[in-house]
């Protein structure tokens, strides 16, 4: 128990620590030796209750109550006075709304109710410390490069506000921690909300006009969310009278008539903060912030609390067909829906929030299908999306900083001038969409389940979105694999730390996959055993080691194979006289030069954003809104 | 026999032919001759062609394009200059522009001439390119094995 | 360990598919001839054009797109291997597009405009045939109740009986899975309706070579899904299935050789119409019938 109050706590300290280091040396060393803590303490811990079941820890006390009531505050301070400054009535009513009916809860209601066990541990926690932990604080040290080169690229006299930006960060780390931790509901939502302000802060860090805007949204969508979380509260302390989550999933289960509503809003603050179709607009905004805090967003916090709330309700959502068809369907919607406009998009890292806020709606509908296949696979899809993602969104930031752009357009050649980035990114990349990596393998059984489960319509959104993974994913790649042979290697210049990051990304993603049959065994089937009873693997073992082999494969050509070759080297065929076939420039029927230049295709008329968001967010609004007005109404009987 | 000479494939260039030339290449493929029954193709591609056909005869504003389609086949590669253009430049030999035969611009391998060249005198001049290809490829097998 | 059969499938496979595929493709060749009241080439000229072309010189555009074709055929392979030794019908699948995968970025690597074009058209291509792939995969399961292939000689009736839409629709997209017009968009085997070469413009000699023997493993795979539709448990219906195979592979020859390539609109569209279509209804009615 010591472990897990330290990993909460240490990261606060590391926090305030950042926060009032000025000196560059000191914070890259504060930095580097408290990610390294963070990671190590993480491994220790779940070294220590691998395999083990739930396991609870005594833990209660007025006084953590009393920091829960002034953190809420804190933070609705933190948004009403911005919401003053930039004159947004909205947020500052929702702010205000949360923070009243958060204090009325806790002082009217919550009172009465003592929960003993204040945190727990179970294997889907160890699996979140994990990544957490290592994803997180590995993003956390990438980040020292990354605003190195960001204060460079800022006007002269710009005050330097990277104490803020990493304080931020460490504070996400701990907000993730509680939530991952915590038994007692009210301290999730602590938790909850501290990660809601932070990546507010942190999206509007920049300061721009757009970042305001794009600050202001995600605030308003996950205030939604927190408000509907703290209705949950309100009907599992007046219903069910207990506060403590297990409890909580227990009751809910024996008497799903009295926990509809809150099933239902917590299945709904599980959409808002994963990004789900109609509240996706705020995780594409969230582009606009420093790329470490996309990945940070994206791969380990954030989103995965708004998942890990959804698979740990999935025992509930099973007996609350409201809350089921609505997961159900919103994240099916979003999975397809998203796929296909990310096909329109020329900027690498709005293809990748697509293809984050698609990933998320399968995870969110495996986790309301709710077989044990589709627990596996959702957990399966939560690892993998993590390391590949976070490997994903650091090239992609590097990149940036180096050639100046992140239009995948420009990555023509990124094979020759950043050979080892684009190897780590082409790695990335096929980490999230092809056989016989690891987040395919969760598919397929994603797709077995929702055969199983007689879900139609979502075997249909899958077959279909899958086809635009492809399509998305394989035009990427084939940016960076063009190879010209008049190398220029801008690599020298990148920060040891970035690389230490990428490394660490690029090594989880390969262990993850070639070790996949273990990763299965030993971190994610003791939590369907415990949740369930009986372990029935999605995929068999011999499917596991096939595709565990074509990995290692797969990873040795692309790192060692792809070497230079002692074949003669020919120019391209351009139809006519080549002037330079490295730069594909060949002489026109007018005497002069041409270059031949081809783009990839976006199909924009088909998959563009124009066509298919709105009806989109149309569909999805419509069918929560069905859903939340079903759990209220529906009379106990029929359910 | 190797297996150079059983799959010809042919790349055809208009060099600057009146066109009555590049009808019979085709006619060479159509039913009538069909030259696939010795596997020839036309490929239109220098980098998958065994065999160069041109027709007409070489100017100054194309010399450099067959030099390029020549320079992008593979090794081996032979060519054959199709009708008396591109044999030696034919009736437009002394036009303003017009440089000459094929032979002017890549080694020529086999002429076949005629104006305009019948097929049979292209399948001839393919076949006897073919010996030549034989040739070409065991050399080439030869100066691989030695090095 | 278990996946011991599927090794040696791979190993059987690599071996006897480029056989029976270049067989195949010399009397695809010679029936193409025919239709065009031609005589056509020797039964063997697919071999003889890949012995020439592994005799050809060395040369290359990136230095890489022969290790991609290499690493494409070896997924071909394993694809089937899987399928072949009776394992699982959706890992051979995922394999298989694996191999397409990594085909296109072989085409890629090189940066010509005109192997560009092929290579997007490729991976319009996967995204056009991939849903009705997994739809009739899924029909399979549903019908078979595995995805094991080697299941279906435990069943008292050939899967087909309950899949005849989804069969049908995997028809349809077979023409584009074996690259055969109207939907040889990427690269065509017949020059005139080219834009130079399509994804195969810059390979040449071994990696050319490559490629040929990979698309006879692909003909011979998808022959294979084409013919598991009819197995039951009775040892007869190997026949059944391996005429039923080839009368769909005269299918296509005969599709090939009768339409035009269409534009790259019509064969998403219709592949994505037929997909839903074919495999919705197929799968409704699974799920309500025989469940």
């Amino acid at each position: 128990m010591h472990l897990i109050v330290f990993l909460i706590l240490f990261p606060l300290v590391a926090a305030g620590l950042l926060l009032l280091l000025r000196s560059d040396i000191a914070r890259n060393a504060v930095v580097c030796v408290s990610a390294a803590v963070i990671a190590v303490v993480s491994i220790v811990l779940s070294v220590q209750y691998v395999g083990t079941g739930w396991q609870g820890f005594a833990l209660s006390s007025v006084v953590i109550d009393f920091v829960g009531i002034a953190i809420s505050v804190a933070l609705a301070a933190v948004v009403i006075s911005f919401g003053i400054k930039y004159g947004n009535k909205i947020a500052i009513a929702l702010a205000a709304i949360q923070v009243v009916g958060s204090l009325v809860f806790e002082f009217g209601f919550a009172h009465g109710l003592h929960v003993e066990t204040g945190l727990y541990i179970d294997s889907l926690s160890i699996i979140m410390a994990l990544i957490i932990g290592v994803i997180g604080s590995g993003i956390c040290v990438y980040a020292l490069g990354y605003m190195a080169d960001f204060q460079k690229h800022e006007p002269e006299g710009t005050k330097d506000r990277r104490p803020t930006f990493f304080a931020l960060m460490f504070l996400f780390l701990s907000a993730m921690y509680a939530i991952v931790f915590s038994n007692n509901m009210v301290w999730v939502f602590t938790g909850w909300e501290v990660t809601t302000v932070c990546s507010f802060l942190l999206i509007g860090f920049t300061r721009t006009e757009e970042a305001i805007a794009n600050a202001f949204r995600q605030i308003i969508m996950n205030i939604l969310g927190g408000i509907a979380f703290l209705v949950a509260l309100y009907v599992a302390a007046i219903n069910l009278h207990t506060l403590s989550f297990v409890e909580f999933i227990a009751a809910g289960v024996r008497a799903p008539h009295l926990a509809s509503i809150a099933v239902c809003a917590l299945a709904f603050a599980g959409l808002t903060k994963s990004a789900q179709m109609p509240f996706h607009t705020w995780l594409l905004g969230a582009m606009v912030a420093p790329t470490p805090t996309s990945a940070l967003l994206h791969s380990s916090t954030m989103v995965k609390a708004g998942v890990f709330l959804l698979v740990k309700l999935s025992p509930m959502l099973l007996v609350c067909p409201p809350a089921q068809e609505m997961t159900i369907l919103v994240g099916g919607i979003t999975f397809m829906l998203c796929s296909f406009m990310a096909i329109s998009q020329t900027n690498a890292k709005r293809v990748l929030a697509y293809s984050t806020i698609a990933n998320l709606g399968l995870i969110v509908s495996c986790a309301a299908v709710g077989t044990p296949e589709a627990i596996w696979a959702a957990i399966l899809l939560v690892i993998f999306h993590a390391a590949a993602k976070s490997l994903l969104f650091l090239c992609v930031g590097t990149a940036e900083h180096h050639i100046g752009s992140r239009d995948i357009e420009d990555m023509d050649l990124l094979f020759d001038r950043m050979p080892f980035l684009a190897r780590l990114m082409m790695l990335g990349i096929m980490c999230m969409f092809i056989a016989p990596f690891g987040m395919l393998i969760a598919k397929w059984a994603t797709l077995v389940s929702f055969v199983d489960m007689h879900q139609f319509i979502l075997v249909l959104l899958l077959a279909f979105g899958s086809a635009a993974t492809f399509m998305f994913w394989a035009k990427w790649l084939g940016k960076l694999s063009g190879i010209a042979g008049s190398p220029e290697n801008v690599e020298i210049t990148v920060h040891a730390t970035e690389w230490v990051a990428m490394y660490v990304m690029a090594a989880i993603a390969c262990f993850a996959c070639i070790l996949l049959p273990l990763v299965s065994a030993a971190l994610v089937e003791p939590y369907i055993g415990m949740t369930y009873g009986s372990v029935v693997p999605g995929i068999t073992d011999e499917n596991l080691w096939i595709s565990s082999i074509l990995a290692a494969f797969v990873i040795i050509i692309l790192f060692a194979g792809l070497g230079a070759s002692k074949k003669k080297r020919v120019g391209v065929y351009l139809a006519g006289v080549s002037v330079d076939s490295d730069a594909r420039v060949y002489r026109n029927s007018l005497s002069g030069e041409t270059e031949a230049t081809s783009r990839n295709m976006y199909l924009d008329s088909i998959f563009g954003e124009g066509k298919i968001r709105r009806p989109g967010e149309i569909i999805c609004s419509a069918i929560i809104v069905v859903a939340l007005i079903a759990s209220g109404f529906v009379p106990p009987v029929l359910l | 026999m190797g297996f150079a000479s059983k799959s010809p494939w042919v790349i055809h260039y208009d060099a600057s032919s009146c066109n009555g030339c590049d009808i019979e290449v085709l006619a060479a493929l159509c039913p009538g001759f069909d030259v696939e029954r010795f596997g020839i193709i036309n490929t239109g591609n220098p980098k998958h062609a065994d065999i160069f056909l041109v027709t007409g005869s070489v100017n100054e504003r194309n010399i450099s394009v067959v030099k390029q389609i020549y320079d992008q086949m593979v090794e081996p590669k032979v060519v054959v200059a199709c009708g008396t253009c591109a044999c030696s430049g034919g009736i437009f030999h002394d036009c303003y522009n017009v440089i000459g035969g094929v032979d002017k611009a890549i080694p020529v391998d086999v002429y076949a001439p005629g104006c305009a060249v019948r097929p049979e005198a292209i399948i001839d001049g393919v076949v006897q390119a073919l010996g030549i290809l034989e040739e070409k490829s065991k050399a080439l097998k030869a100066s691989k094995r030695g090095a | 360990m278990s996946f011991i059969p599927v090794l040696i499938g791979t190993v059987a496979f690599a071996v006897l598919a480029p056989i029976l595929g270049c067989l195949l493709a010399g009397l695809d060749r010679i029936i193409s001839a025919r239709m065009q009241g031609r005589v056509g080439p020797p039964l063997l000229q697919p071999y003889y054009d890949v012995r020439k072309l592994i005799e050809k010189d060395d040369v290359t555009v990136s230095g890489v797109d022969g290790i991609y074709m290499t690493a494409a055929l070896v997924f071909t392979a394993f694809a089937g291997g899987i399928f072949f030794s009776g394992g699982n019908l959706l890992m051979s699948a995922f394999v298989i597009t694996m191999a397409a995968l990594l085909f296109i970025m072989a085409a890629f690597s090189s940066r010509s405009p005109y192997a560009e074009v092929g290579a997007s058209r490729e991976t319009l291509q996967v995204m056009s045939y991939e849903p009705m792939v997994l739809l009739m995969a899924v029909c399979f399961y549903m019908a078979a109740g595995s995805f094991m292939v080697g299941d279906v000689f435990q069943r008292n009736v050939p899967v087909i009986v309950y899949t005849v839409p989804a069969f049908v629709g995997f028809l349809f997209i077979l023409t584009i899975k074996l690259r055969k017009s109207p939907f040889d968009i990427s690269t065509s085997h017949h020059a005139h309706q080219e834009i130079v070469r399509g994804t195969t413009t810059e390979m040449s000699g071994k990696t050319l070579a490559k490629t040929e023997v990979m698309h006879w493993c692909e003909t011979v795979l998808f022959l294979g899904w084409t013919g598991m539709f009819f197995l039951w448990s009775n040892p007869g219906s190997i026949v059944i299935a391996v005429i039923a195979a080839l009368a769909a592979w005269f299918l296509e020859i005969f599709i090939d050789n009768n339409f035009a390539r269409v534009k790259w609109q019509a064969m998403l569209k219709w592949a994505w119409v037929v997909a839903l279509v074919a495999g919705g209804i197929n799968i409704v009615v699974l799920m309500g019938v025989v469940f």
